[in-house]
């Protein structure tokens, strides 16, 4: 069966490349939007983080003999602590100043981490195998399925909806969402919100170094994944509006089925495709999809 | 008094640099402090970050390079479209980010340099990945042969010093009062009845098309361009130069950007010496570890020294600048 004269399995190989693509875009996003809520920083370095956490199963598995699964646990752990230690010592300071700063340091902190691991590793990328029980494939009979990149959708997925149900559904969600609007009142009630910041941030920069352990076995893990990464989310970001948690989920994915589709009837738009995306929403929709304008 | 002195001082030490120091190597800052200047008019006294400067500095040097090598249009010719070239961009940028505010200003700036990036690495014209190579310097009105060093380098200084003419001048405008004012507070300078949108933009295009004039000169002094002046990086580069001398400062971004530079250019040097002082040998490698370096003077700054050089200085000796300045 052909749509528009392109054969149905790789038009569905496509969509789910894309969905994978954008599972990373789902995760990285709401992240940024977690920690732009609490902190009002745009984390720049969020790129560089989920990096760091392909990076970190690269070395547990390669150096330290240790299997997938349990960097699975341990980088996203590493990348958060990182993270924590970060906003203690640096975030921490800037959080009176212009927003503009945090954006600064995080960029800083990007060129940084990225220096460091080219300095170690170089530019050339290093592959990460797939774990054994997620090898090979499942015949579907209208495609063949990667068992791994189905398990990325599905895991990212899940993660995604219980940060959502975390935050919208439960009384810790409330607290946090209660410091995101009025942290004074919040902290009179007796709630520690520096602690909080720090552990939301920890939380935040922990998802995208889960989603670089996610990614590692289906790309080259090089010192410069993230920030080609970032940009794009960056742009995302502008699309969904960082004023709803599912928003940001659904146009992560969304613009990668988008940029999985445009890759099979138009290759050399799929780089841009996203940007393009986000000019016409700033022309039809300024304030972004899902967004309430804030300052 | 003092300050006629200093600044007869500054000019005769920029007439007399080319006999001391490599012709060349003075242009290239003389271009990169340009850059930081146009960069800094917007977020220095607009308040606006821009995070897609290299789209305009890059896309001019190729836009007056191809004119140059390819056309063979004159050297004057060339600039000007290039010049042209970066403030068109800038008009079609500039009104797309001034429909949102804030950070998401900074990352639609981000986001459509992004684009260009990918456009000059697919567009034929730009040689991709190898660049464009041999883009002669030819004569300026067909009288001054531009070929010799001494003489591209003070057309250089004379163009880049109306540049900074200019940004002077428009700064101490009444169009630039109100840039400020949109700077403290937006939306009382919209109750006042200004057009703030109109002010942004006008302001976001003059800054891409001085950095259009530095990138276009950067190109004929260097007889090439790379991707490396459209990547992000050297958005960057240009917010690290302006934070290193001073946002908001006149004299500052010149300064960052020669102290950027010349470290840039000297890292190795110092590396070198490094490693053969201390016996440390990472720090042989320190030339290839810019990032590092960049990153870590970016957290410093940052974290330690936000009004940069030319603003603490100005705090320190110059009372009525701090008050003015109290807000960092």
């Amino acid at each position: 069966m052909d749509i528009f004269g392109i054969p149905l399995p790789a038009l569905l190989s496509q969509v789910l490349l894309g969905l994978v693509n954008g599972a990373f875009y789902a995760m990285l996003s709401l992240g940024l939007a977690v920690i732009f809520g609490l902190l009002n920083v745009i984390n720049f370095s969020h790129g560089a983080l989920y990096m760091a956490g392909a990076f970190a199963a690269f070395i547990g598995v390669t150096r330290f003999g240790l299997d997938y699964w349990t960097m699975l646990v341990l980088a996203p752990l590493a990348v958060g602590l990182f993270g924590m230690l970060v906003e203690r010592t640096m975030l921490r300071r800037l959080h009176d100043l212009d927003h503009l700063y945090g954006l600064l340091l995080t960029f800083g902190l990007t060129l940084l981490l990225e220096g460091a691991f080219r300095s170690v590793y170089g530019v050339s990328g290093q592959t990460l195998d797939v774990p054994e029980a997620l090898a090979g494939a499942t015949d579907l009979g209208f495609m063949i399925l990667p068992n791994y990149r189905a398990w990325v959708v599905a895991a990212s997925l899940a993660v995604c909806l219980a940060t959502w149900f975390v935050i919208e559904k439960t009384p810790l969600g409330a607290t946090l969402r209660a410091g995101t609007e009025n942290p004074k009142l919040v902290e009179a009630f007796g709630v520690d919100v520096p602690r909080m910041v720090t552990l939301t941030y920890g939380f935040g920069v922990g998802l995208a170094g889960l989603a670089g352990v996610l990614a590692a076995p289906v790309i080259n893990v090089t010192p410069l994944m993230g920030s080609n990464l970032i940009i794009v989310v960056f742009a995302v970001v502008v699309i969904g509006g960082m004023g709803s948690i599912l928003g940001a989920i659904v146009t992560g994915l969304a613009l990668g089925v988008i940029e999985g589709l445009t890759r099979v009837w138009y290759p050399e738009a799929s780089e841009v495709v996203v940007f393009v995306v986000m000019v016409i929403v700033l022309l039809l929709r300024p304030a972004g999809l899902f967004g309430k304008e804030t300052q | 008094m003092t300050r006629k002195i200093v600044y007869a001082a500054l000019l005769l030490a920029a007439l007399l640099a080319p006999f001391v120091g490599y012709p060349v190597f003075l242009m290239k800052l003389l271009c990169f402090g340009l850059f930081a200047c146009a960069f800094n008019l917007l977020i220095g006294y607009a308040g606006l970050l821009s995070f897609g400067h290299a789209a305009f500095f890059g896309g001019a040097g190729y836009v007056a390079g191809h004119a140059l090598a390819v056309w063979g249009l004159p050297f004057e010719i060339g600039i000007l479209l290039g010049v042209l070239a970066a403030a068109l961009l800038g008009l079609v940028m500039g009104a797309l980010a001034i429909r949102r505010q804030g950070i998401y200003f900074s990352m639609i700036t981000l986001a459509l340099a992004q684009m260009v990036y990918f456009a000059a690495l697919r567009a034929p014209f730009t040689h991709g990945e190898d660049g464009l190579q041999g883009v002669p310097r030819g004569t300026l009105f067909g009288l001054l042969d531009l070929g010799n060093d001494l003489v591209l380098y003070y057309v250089v200084l004379a163009i880049a010093g109306a540049g900074l003419a200019l940004i002077v001048r428009t700064v101490h405008s009444p169009f630039g009062q109100v840039l400020r004012a949109i700077k403290d507070n937006e939306p009382r300078t919209v109750s006042l009845g200004y057009d703030v949108d109109r002010h942004k933009l006008l302001a976001f295009v003059l800054s891409a098309a001085l950095a259009g004039l530095a990138g276009a000169l950067k190109t004929v002094v260097l007889g090439f361009e790379t991707l490396t002046d459209v990547h992000w990086t050297m958005s960057g580069l240009v917010i690290l130069m302006t934070l290193v001398g001073g946002m908001g400062t006149l004299a500052g971004p010149v300064l960052g950007a020669f102290i950027v530079v010349a470290l840039e250019n000297k890292l190795g040097d110092v590396g070198r010496f490094l490693a053969e002082t201390t016996h440390v040998e990472w720090f042989a490698s320190l030339g290839e570890s810019v990032g590092i370096v960049t990153g870590l003077i970016f957290v410093a700054c940052v974290l330690l020294f936000r009004r940069g050089i030319v603003g603490e200085w100005a705090a320190r000796f110059d009372a009525h600048a701090y008050r003015r300045r109290a807000d960092l």
